[in-house]
Parts: C-alpha cells; sequence; structure tokens
C-alpha cells in the first residue's frame, strides 16, 4: 500500500495531467479554428478557459498544502515546485490559446484567403511541442523533452519568416493588412506556446537530473 | 488536499478543565471538541500542558498525587469525571500509547493478551484470534508471527511500540491516546508509526501529543495549540499551518520561539 | 614534586587489596581451623546418626532436620507476612500517612532489638500465652500441649526476627518495577490489584527470593531466640508435628561447648557441627541464589 505521502504526489500528477489535456485540447481546437475559419469552434475555446483558470488556482492550493503538511525533500521537492511551474506555464499557454480563438474569429470574418503561409507547419510543430513535453511529464522521459528544446529555435525561425513574408504580402497589398495582422498574432501567440512548451520540458528535466538547462545555460545536446 | 466533506462527529469533548498541582495551575479552562475518526494533534513547547491534557482524557493524573480537577471530560456526552464513573472501565475504551516503549517482561502473545485476560477472557481460541487481530492492525503481525512465544523485549523500539499499540487495541477501544508515540524512534520507524496512525483512524480515534510539529503537519487533521496551559489556536491542521490565526500559533510552528 | 592527589590516588589501589586480603586472610583462617578441627569426625555416619552416649559419641542428623524444620516453617510464616506489609507499604498506602509511618517506625525499631529479647517475647507471648489459651480452649487446661516451647513457636519467634529484613527487600524489589510498567497495566483497564497480582509481583519476584535468602541465613544461625521457645538438649526421637521440640545445629553448638560434661571428647564434634552449620548455611543460600537467577534471566530474556 502506498504511503499517504505518496498518495498525495500521486493526486497532484492527476490534476497536471488532466490541466494539460485541457490545454493541448484548447491549442488543437484554436488552432483548427483558425485553419478551417470555424468561428463556433473558437467560441468553444473561449468558453472552456473558466476550466482551465480553475484548475490552476486548485492546484496552487495543492502544492502549498503539500509543501506546509509533508515537508517534501529531493526529487519530490523537485517534482512539487516544477509542478507548480508548469502549472502557470499551462495556464497561459490556455490564455494564448483563447488569443488564437479570438484572432481566427475575426479572420473568420474579415478574411477571404486562406491563411497558408507557414501556419499549418508552426502549428504541427507547436501541437508536437506540447504533446512531446507533457508526455515527458507524465513518464519522466528526459530523451522527449531534450527533442522539445531542439525545436524551439525552429519555431522561433519560422515565425520571424512569417512575420516578414507577411510584411512583404502588406506592402504589395494593403488592403490586406487587417487580415495579415491576425496571421502574424497567430503566429506570435504559437511561438509563445512553443516557448512555454519548452519551459515545461526543461522543468521536466529539471526534477528528473536536478540539471537546470534553462537559458542554455547548459548546452542541451551535451547529456 | 483531503476535504472533510463527512460530517464530524464530537467523541471527546472538555468544557473548562481546568488542572492544579497542588497549588500551581497546569491546565487554564480547556474547552475543546475532538471529532470521531479524526486523528487530533496537540503541539506545543515543553511544558504547556499538552501531555496532562491527555493525560486528563483517560484519568491517568488520578494516580499523581497532589492532582486536583475541575470542569467535565464529555466522552460521548458522558462526563468522566463524574463521581459515578468506573476508571477502570473508562481505560478500556480510552486506551493509552506512551513516549517510551512498554510492553511487559512476557512474551509477545502474553502482551497482547494481558488485556483481554484481566477482562476475563479464558478461551484460547478466542485469545488467538484477538491476538492475531490486534497485531494485524498494529501492523506488526507479518514480523512476529512465527516468534509469538518470544520476549517483547528482544523486539526492537519501533517493533515494540507497534506492540504496545497492539495490546492496547486488543481492548477494542474507542480512542486511543498517544503520547508522543515516535519521540524515541529512528526516522523509518516513526514513519512506519506514523502511516500506522493513518490506517487505524478508520476504526478509532486518535489524539497525538507530540514536539515535533512536521509530524503533527503530516499525521493529523486538526491540530490544537497549546502554550503555559492554555488553549490558544484549534483547527484544522491544514489552515493552522498555512494561514494560523494567531501570532503566537504562526511564531511557535515557524519556530521563532520554543 | 606532583601534586597531593596523584599520590592519595595511587595509595588507593594497594591500600584497599591489602584491605581485601586482610579479609579473605581473616576467613581462611576461621574456615581453615574448623576444618582442621573437624575434618576428622565428619563423616556419612556423623551426618546420619543420632547423638550417643551422653553426646560424645554418635552424629548430628536430629539437629540437622531440626534446623532445616526451624528455617522452612519460619519461611513459609514469615516472608508472607513481610511480603503482604512491604505490598500495603509501596503500593496501597498513600505516601507519609499515620498508618504507613508507624508501620515503618514499628519495622525500624523491630530491626534493632537483641536476638535474646525475641527469645524472651517468644516464650511470654507464645508459649505461655497463645500456648496457654489453645490449651484452655481444646484442651480444658488438662493436657499441656501447646504451653510448651515447639517448632511453631520457634518460627514464628524466628520469622518476627526476620521480618524487617523481609520487608526492606521486598519493598526494595518492588520499588525497583519501572512505574512504566505499571502505568501500561493501568491505562489498559486493569485494576490495581490486577496490576499487583500480574505485573508487580512477577517482576519482583528475585527480590522477594533475596528476602527471603537474608531472613534463611539469619535463622539458621541465630541461637538466642529458640533458646526458650523450642530448642532442645537432646531429644529421642524427630520432631513429628508443629508442636514438637526440636534440636538444632547452633543451640547443639552452644550447649556442647558450654554445658557438656567431656569438653575434650566432644571437641571433634563441636568443630564438625559447626562446619555442618556453616555448610547447611551455604547451601540453603547458594541454593536460593541459583533459583534467584534462573528467575532473573527467564524475566529478562526468556
Amino acid at each position: 500500500m502506498q504511503r499517504h505521502f505518496e498518495q498525495e504526489i500521486e493526486k497532484l500528477k492527476t490534476l497536471l495531467i488532466k490541466m494539460s489535456s485541457l490545454a493541448e485540447d484548447a491549442i488543437a481546437k484554436s488552432i483548427r479554428a483558425m485553419l478551417e475559419k470555424q468561428p463556433s469552434i473558437a467560441q468553444q475555446v473561449v468558453d472552456q478557459d473558466t476550466a482551465i483558470n480553475l484548475m490552476e488556482v486548485e492546484i496552487d492550493q495543492a502544492v502549498v498544502d503539500l509543501l506546509a503538511l509533508q515537508q517534501p525533500v529531493a526529487t519530490d521537492l523537485r517534482f512539487i515546485l516544477a509542478a507548480s511551474k508548469i502549472n502557470n506555464d499551462l495556464e497561459r499557454i490556455g490564455d494564448h490559446a483563447v488569443n488564437i480563438a479570438e484572432s481566427a474569429r475575426k479572420f473568420s470574418e474579415i478574411s477571404t484567403i486562406e491563411p497558408v503561409v507557414d501556419i499549418p507547419q508552426m502549428s504541427q510543430i507547436t501541437k508536437a511541442m506540447l504533446r512531446d513535453s507533457i508526455d515527458g511529464f507524465i513518464h519522466s522521459n528526459t530523451a522527449l523533452c531534450l527533442a522539445v528544446l531542439k525545436n524551439d529555435d525552429l519555431i522561433d525561425e519560422l515565425n520571424k519568416k512569417v512575420v516578414n513574408e507577411l510584411v512583404e504580402a502588406i506592402r504589395k497589398n494593403p488592403k490586406m493588412v487587417e487580415e495579415a495582422l491576425e496571421i502574424i498574432r497567430v503566429s506570435r501567440n504559437l511561438e509563445r506556446v512553443a516557448d512555454l512548451a519548452t519551459n515545461i520540458a526543461e522543468e521536466v528535466i529539471f526534477i528528473r537530473e536536478a540539471r537546470v538547462v534553462k537559458h542554455h545555460l547548459e548546452d542541451p545536446k551535451k547529456k | 488536499m483531503m476535504t472533510l466533506t463527512v460530517k464530524m462527529t464530537t467523541k471527546v469533548a472538555t468544557h473548562g478543565l481546568n488542572l492544579f498541582y497542588g497549588e500551581k495551575q497546569a491546565l487554564h479552562s480547556i474547552s475543546l471538541d475532538i471529532p470521531a475518526h479524526r486523528v487530533t494533534a496537540f503541539i506545543g513547547p515543553s511544558g504547556c500542558g499538552k501531555s496532562t491534557f491527555l493525560r486528563s482524557l483517560n484519568r491517568m493524573n488520578d494516580l499523581i498525587q497532589n492532582v486536583r480537577t475541575e470542569g467535565q471530560v464529555l466522552l460521548d456526552g458522558m462526563n468522566i469525571y463524574a463521581d459515578d464513573i468506573d476508571v477502570v472501565e473508562l481505560r478500556k475504551r480510552v486506551g493509552m500509547i506512551f513516549q517510551k516503549s512498554n510492553p511487559f517482561p512476557k512474551s509477545i502473545y502474553e502482551n497482547v493478551a494481558y488485556g483481554p485476560k484481566i477482562n476475563g477472557m479464558q478461551n484460547r481460541a478466542a485469545l488467538d484470534e484477538i491476538v492475531e487481530t490486534s497485531l494485524r492492525r498494529a501492523a506488526l503481525w507479518d514480523e512476529v508471527k512465527d516468534e509469538l512465544k518470544k520476549s517483547a523485549l528482544s523486539l526492537s523500539g519501533g517493533q515494540q511500540q507497534r506492540l504496545c499499540i497492539a495490546r492496547a487495541l486488543a481492548v477494542n477501544p474507542d480512542v486511543l491516546l498517544m503520547d508522543e508515540p515516535a519521540s524515541a524512534l529512528d526516522p523509518i520507524a516513526t514513519g512506519k508509526i506514523e502511516e500506522l496512525i493513518f490506517e487505524l483512524k478508520d476504526k478509532y480515534t486518535i489524539v497525538i501529543v507530540t514536539h515535533n510539529m512536521q509530524q503533527a503537519a503530516r499525521v493529523s487533521d486538526l491540530t490544537a495549540f497549546f502554550y503555559l496551559g492554555e488553549l490558544i489556536e484549534f483547527g484544522k491542521t491544514k489552515s493552522l499551518f498555512t494561514t494560523p490565526e494567531k501570532k503566537q500559533t504562526e511564531d511557535y510552528i515557524t519556530g521563532r520561539f520554543g | 614534586m606532583k601534586p597531593l592527589r596523584f599520590t592519595l590516588g595511587k595509595m588507593v589501589v594497594p591500600i584497599s587489596a591489602f584491605a581485601s586480603f586482610g579479609v579473605i586472610l581473616i576467613v581462611i583462617i576461621v574456615m581453615g581451623t574448623i576444618l582442621a578441627g573437624g575434618w576428622s569426625t565428619l563423616s556419612w555416619e556423623f551426618l546420619t546418626a543420632t547423638p550417643s552416649e551422653g553426646m560424645t559419641k554418635g552424629g548430628i542428623f536430629p539437629s540437622i532436620v531440626g534446623t532445616v524444620l526451624l528455617v522452612l516453617t519460619m519461611s513459609i510464616a514469615g516472608v508472607p507476612i513481610g511480603t503482604i506489609t512491604a505490598l500495603y507499604l509501596s503500593e496501597y498506602s498513600t505516601k507519609g500517612s499515620y498508618l504507613s509511618r508507624g508501620i515503618r517506625f514499628a519495622v525500624n525499631t523491630l530491626a534493632g532489638v537483641p536476638a535474646i529479647v525475641f527469645g524472651l517475647f517468644g516464650l511470654g507471648f507464645f508459649v505461655q500465652f497463645v500456648g496457654g489459651g489453645l490449651d484452655s480452649i481444646f484442651a480444658d487446661g488438662i493436657q499441656v500441649k501447646w504451653s510448651q516451647p515447639n517448632i511453631l513457636w520457634a518460627s514464628l519467634t524466628m520469622a518476627i526476627l526476620t521480618l524487617p529484613v523481609v520487608i526492606v527487600s521486598v519493598e526494595e524489589a518492588i520499588k525497583a518495577v519501572p512505574q512504566e510498567l505499571r502505568a501500561a497495566s493501568l491505562a489498559l483497564g486493569a485494576t490495581q490489584w490486577q496490576t499487583i497480582w500480574k505485573v508487580v509481583l512477577p517482576n519482583s519476584l528475585t527480590g522477594i527470593l533475596t528476602g527471603a535468602i537474608l531472613a534463611v541465613s539469619r535463622g539458621a544461625g541465630e541461637v538466642a531466640p529458640i533458646l526458650f521457645t523450642g530448642a532442645a538438649y537432646f531429644l529421642p526421637e524427630l520432631p513429628s508435628g508443629l508442636s514438637d521440640q526440636f534440636m538444632e545445629l547452633g543451640y547443639h553448638i552452644y550447649i556442647m561447648s558450654t554445658q557438656s560434661t567431656n569438653v575434650e571428647a566432644t571437641e571433634g564434634i563441636q568443630y564438625a557441627t559447626t562446619l555442618v552449620l556453616l555448610l547447611l548455611t551455604f547451601v540453603l543460600n547458594f541454593s536460593a541464589i541459583f533459583v534467584r537467577s534462573r528467575l532473573r534471566s527467564r524475566v529478562t530474556r526468556a
């Protein structure tokens, strides 16, 4: 039979897993709303953000209780501290999903073109990064997380590319400035989501190996 | 993380309990409701009266000369200090575990069977069953089941304490009073005792005195903070350790005094 | 020059060694003298035969039997009473109450009474008063059965003599039982008597035995109390009941060395009797100590 403390840790983990699936779902829906011009799906994302915010508060309270009552040390302590940060990251991912959803709604109203550029590719990579970092958290898989870190640079590049291309397009065709701005917003939000996914991956590595890989302090290619 | 959604019933209540050692007043008007099937912890610095208060719940203070107790202690609504109360019967319902484990210098079996035997039980089979059940409940059965005839004193400190718990459980009490049960034990043995307390609160009401605040935080549902014979604060452990109401409580649990 | 305390410290060991050797030397001399004087007289026949020819020949068997009977009866009478008194003093009485202070005062006084006074008390109280009373109730004052010296009165007198020793050792043993064991028993819902019977007494058994051993040692050696209350100079038969007189080793030695008709002839017998008395005391002591150590190991380990 598990110790009482271990049961409490499991409960925290379960809450985080639930929260992460809500966040992933929000991102997926918001991107779909954008690419397929579905304002109703966008509305769903906005509505479901409340659930994500409530969960953040619940997890925060759980973290405080665990720290106050159980005096965790070592891996347990790192887990709980990381859980707190991952919690915040996931909530912000939810906020970005809302942003993307709002851009999607506006875009579907005003736009006649397809938001091709690199958005589909960016969204694929971002979703994969989020998925991998959360999987890495659930299964304590640091290899997966290290892979996530590599993709962050790629997303940054793609974001810059999108912005540049759209700036060019606006110059050529000033009338599409509003649509282009929405696409740029989506791209920026995706880039932020990718950053947050990277944060999560870094926290997981910290939990497992007590190594701080943030801010490129350590070359992630070395093991 | 566990919210107490089940309604709590009071098992032991004290109203204005005062206790005097001769002229010196050791407890000042303590009023406290201890709920059933929960773990209530008493914390406070040395000499604050928490152990004295604990002992007044099964009238073990009666054994000390010059002790005078005023006020009421209600067990399921009945005042245990009333004149017509049989103290011996009371102690069968309210058992006690002591700071230093004190098994009798007899065999493990005889230790656990002591309580039922003095209550008149003689049937060997019935005794065997009670001994096994009690040792299982105290998480000691697997370790001693092949050696029940061995002397209780040959067990380790942690095992001896669990034996004392089994011995107390054998008389089927409602309430278990534990006076710093793990203070003489190493961390592993302490952990086992704490796990055991979790398992026991299902069937019993547990009151534990501890000078180790972290233990109180880990183990209890409610905590009472005593200082100089007074009850300063009493509430859910979670609240008391995250947002204590009184400054004295906060100073104590953050280690600023005591 | 080294400080004084060093020199004093160094002197302690040689001085205490010297003192110890001195004591051992004295014991050896005494034992040696007795052994030398009595060895030749000691034989199986000596131990199993009765004295004959006006005590100049024969054995001391009746004296041995008498001594053993005396000591046994004395213990049966004295140890339980002493134990119960000690129990009362340590478990039941309120500390400082008049009754307990009175009892302690009585015990301390008793310890200081000279043995001969006990003898006189035994004669006046047991033999004449109680014995006389018994005879008048059961035998209509005609038959003289109980108002004479006998084993019963001698044992009771000795029991009273050794009572302080028993009470003190038993009380010590009871006090040595840790309070936590009593607390554990009471917390389980045992009454005070149950606690005493099941926890305190079993754990103080060794102390009770110690008290009994000390009483026995004293009882086997004291002669004054039995002078008037039961010991006899010569009896043709062994005592068959409590109302009979008995011969006793210590008394025998006394008689032989002071009132014998032929002191030289009985010299060997005197030494041998002394030797037997000593050996008997040793045997009694050692067997009790043996039983005690067996009990002790059972209590602390098994």
